[in-house]
């Protein structure tokens, strides 16, 4: 069974560029600002999952560190302009 | 290619697991794109970052510890932020949307 997991990893990539294409579209016609917020957090979640798969396929640690740091950053990114659409404000005093 | 060297068995393990998170990611995604309410398409989007996260994540885990010979277990601390973070998000972002609408009790609205 040779190529079976590159094929897996083809299929997997593309669904994920797929569903960012989806989670774009949502971006852009959203009707309310909580809908934005929602589809740049499944943006970000499509493209972490779009960098694990592509370390696998190329056997590199480096799309690690990307995937790690986006992560994170779309999860602080998500709960501060959630906290800015709740109280008008991101960080209170 | 590292990936075509693993023992069949987990070819095949880590095949099934990236196709079907793939596959599980664009169903949330769609879902997003597709439904009418908000708290439908926060729903929806949900499954991205569960089940479609975990399953890929523990493809990568099970891939490169038989590749390297050796445990590799750096893909939980992904696992890790994404199962705090994601909840209080999606939390905030549903308490976002009955604050909006008037559908949060003892506030009144901006």
């Amino acid at each position: 069974m040779t190529g079976l997991v590159t094929w897996a990893a083809g299929f997997a990539a593309l669904c994920f560029v797929a569903g960012m294409a989806c989670a774009a579209v949502r971006l852009l016609k959203g009707p309310s600002a909580q809908d934005r917020v929602l589809a740049l957090d499944a943006c970000y979640a499509n493209a972490m999952l779009l960098l694990v798969v592509l370390g696998m396929r190329f056997g590199s640690v480096l799309y690690f560190e990307i995937a790690l740091l986006i992560a994170l950053f779309g999860f602080v990114g998500s709960a501060a302009m959630a906290k800015f659409l709740l109280r008008g404000e991101a960080i209170e005093p | 290619m590292m990936l075509d060297n693993l023992p069949d068995w987990a070819q095949v393990m880590v095949a099934l697991l990236l196709a079907g998170g793939g596959l599980i990611s664009l169903v949330g995604s769609f879902g997003l794109l597709r439904l009418g309410d908000f708290l439908q398409r926060l729903h929806a989007s949900t499954l991205v970052t569960t089940l479609g996260t975990l399953s890929v994540l523990a493809a990568s885990m099970l891939a490169f510890s038989l590749a390297w010979r050796r445990l590799v277990l750096h893909e939980i601390l992904i696992a890790l932020f994404v199962t705090i973070g994601a909840p209080v998000a999606n939390m905030l972002l549903a308490r976002v949307e009955l604050y909006r609408t008037g559908r949060l009790p003892g506030r009144e609205r901006p």
